[in-house]
């Protein structure tokens, strides 16, 4: 089954890239302004189109470059934490990851320290998200996916607990109203100064978890397996907590919570890389770029008048992904 | 390359598992390690293969394996856990091609080298009509097999097996045993845990015994397996016989005591 469906690995790296390419060259066309491509190509010939080439700079450049480094961000983490806890439930949004990071973002914005240090806001997300990833390692170590699941419920609770109370505690209903839209998770009416604040951090965790996936390959075969292969298992734990820590703060720090991004792009892209961990990262930081990308521009064209935010939407279409991931993998082997 | 462990205590919540254990295994030679559950043999070889923190000094060759690199003793050592883990759908041959992990860099393709390692591992154990299966879909028997040429494919000089031939039929018993015994005499040393006294007597060139997580015997099967040692030991009283000058031993009955627990 596996064999047949894969496809010849650089195949389908040039095949995503082009259409990551394609999805973020819409995203630059598409919004409530007339400023297309082809108003880009008239200014590019010498027409009149300056309003165009501002829009496409100020407002949709940053939105489509977040979209494309957060999707990255998420797909590849999802990637990374499965191969490394071989879970193929695991991710930044189910286990509470996500949820730390904008615990960590909420403090930043309540307590006006991100106005102060602009840097403050992602530093503190990531730090969410590393305790997270540190409580995690430590609560399911060698665990079951029923203990992991129920870490990750945990965490997230507590996140959304610790979050409330900033929340309920909030002297300002502005200031409370604008942190729950932030949220809900979005890259709209973003500027290049989130793109500056971010993109570092993303970039370094994508390296970070990269590096590990070699190692996550040997992990096919268990622990014990894998270290009498040359894995190092305290190095490639590291690679992955700051790699998640890093890449999933800073998304979550500019975004809000997008969700499931993380789990439902290794999964459909698994078995087109044959099932293997290694292989599975690259490919998944573009699948999560391309899709991410495209939820941006449906968000936009499905409620043009009200735009659906994109975490909600993620949410909509990812929840039951993945409670039917749960229903299959029960019927499947017991998980 | 030889093994040599000296006085290898492996501690578990204050309690000695394995203690003051010393063993030698040299090049050529099929060893098998014996003893009841709980003596300790698990442990012993997880130490041996650099999984459990342990006290005591195992030599791979002339060096400490302590001050080699863990790739470094990837290459001297392969080692066979006796759970039979592929977590996701890779192929049988994805699944053997990890042997050479220790041989690979980073984003490098297999060499020829790499290729040739897999392809007579398969052969060893007679599984290359399974090379593109998926692995986690075969059978107990083939499975067996196939992680059992994982651990042939690395090609070290030496190999620690954890119970191989645990849940499979008799044919696969014989048949990896024999695999093993034939990379033994083309000259690895190949250390390998098991229960069955039979094929320990009909196989092994040396066993060696533990007990309560001390090394109580050791030497030619011939010797050191007999009715007073599975007596003592294993707390069971066995039929001897012998067929075409192999001897074979079937433990019968439980003597009235129970194993001794220290």
């Amino acid at each position: 089954m596996s064999a047949r469906t894969r496809l010849h690995p650089p195949a389908l790296a040039v095949a995503l890239v082009a259409l990551v390419a394609l999805a973020f060259l819409l995203s630059l066309s598409i919004g409530p302004s007339a400023a297309g491509l082809g108003a880009l190509f008239g200014q590019l010939t010498g027409g009149e189109a300056d309003t165009a080439i501002l829009i496409m700079r100020e407002i949709r450049l940053p939105r489509a470059l977040l979209a494309l480094l957060i999707g990255a961000a998420l797909g590849t983490s999802g990637a990374a934490l499965q191969g490394f806890l071989r879970n193929p439930l695991a991710e930044p949004g189910v286990i509470g990851v996500s949820a730390f990071a904008a615990l960590g973002a909420v403090i930043a914005l309540y307590s006006g320290l991100s106005a102060l240090v602009p840097i403050a806001l992602p530093a503190c997300a990531i730090g969410g998200a590393l305790l997270a990833v540190l409580i995690l390692q430590v609560l399911s170590g060698g665990a079951s996916t029923l203990t992991l699941i129920l870490a990750g419920v945990a965490l997230s609770s507590l996140a959304g607990a610790l979050t409330s109370l900033a929340l309920n505690l909030s002297p300002n209903p502005f200031a409370v109203q604008e942190i729950v839209f932030w949220m809900l998770g979005s890259v709209t009416d973003r500027s290049m100064t989130h793109v500056f604040l971010a993109a570092p951090f993303i970039l370094v965790g994508l390296a970070l978890l990269l590096a590990s996936a070699r190692s996550l390959e040997a992990l096919t075969l268990g622990e014990e397996a894998a270290t009498t292969l040359g894995v190092d298992l305290a190095r490639t734990r590291l690679l992955i907590v700051l790699g998640t820590a890093l890449s999933v703060g800073a998304a979550t720090a500019v975004s809000g919570v997008i969700g499931f991004i993380g789990l439902v792009v290794p999964h459909l892209l698994r078995p087109l890389v044959g099932h293997r961990p290694a292989a599975l990262l690259p490919v998944s930081a573009l699948g999560g770029a391309l899709l991410l990308l495209a939820a941006d521009i449906a968000v936009r064209l499905v409620t043009p008048g009200t735009e659906l935010k994109l975490g909600v939407l993620t949410a909509l279409v990812g929840a039951p992904f993945f409670l039917w991931l749960v229903v299959s993998s029960r019927s499947g082997r017991g998980a | 390359m030889r093994l040599e462990a000296r006085a290898i205590t492996v501690r578990a919540a204050g309690r000695a598992i394995v203690e003051e254990a010393s063993l030698t295994l040299v090049p050529g030679e099929f060893v098998g390690l014996l003893g009841p559950n709980g003596a300790g043999k698990s442990t012993l070889l997880r130490a041996l293969a650099g999984i459990l923190p342990h006290e005591g000094e195992v030599l791979l060759g002339e060096e400490a394996a302590r001050r080699l690199s863990s790739r470094q003793r990837a290459r001297a050592l392969a080692y066979l856990p006796q759970e039979r883990l592929v977590e996701w759908d890779i192929t049988v041959r994805e699944v053997v091609a990890l042997g050479r992990h220790p041989f690979q860099r980073r984003f490098a393709q297999l060499t020829p080298e790499d290729q040739a390692a897999i392809g007579a591992a398969l052969e060893d154990v007679d599984a290359h009509h399974l090379a593109t299966r998926p692995a986690r879909v075969l059978s107990g028997g083939e499975k067996a097999r196939v992680l059992l040429a994982r651990a042939l494919a690395v090609g070290a000089p030496l190999l620690l097996a954890d119970e191989p031939m645990a849940g499979l039929d008799p044919f696969h018993q014989l048949h990896v045993m024999e695999i093993l015994r034939a990379r033994a005499h083309a000259g690895t040393g190949v250390l390998t845990v098991l229960h069955d006294m039979t094929l320990a007597a009909r196989f092994l060139d040396r066993v060696v015994v533990m007990n309560c997580g001390h090394i109580v015997r050791s030497g030619p099967p011939a010797e050191v397996l007999d009715a007073a040692l599975l007596e003592d030991v294993y707390a069971v009283t066995p039929l001897i016989g012998e067929h075409r000058g192999s001897r074979w031993l079937l433990p019968w009955s439980r003597t009235s005591r129970r194993p001794s627990q220290d």
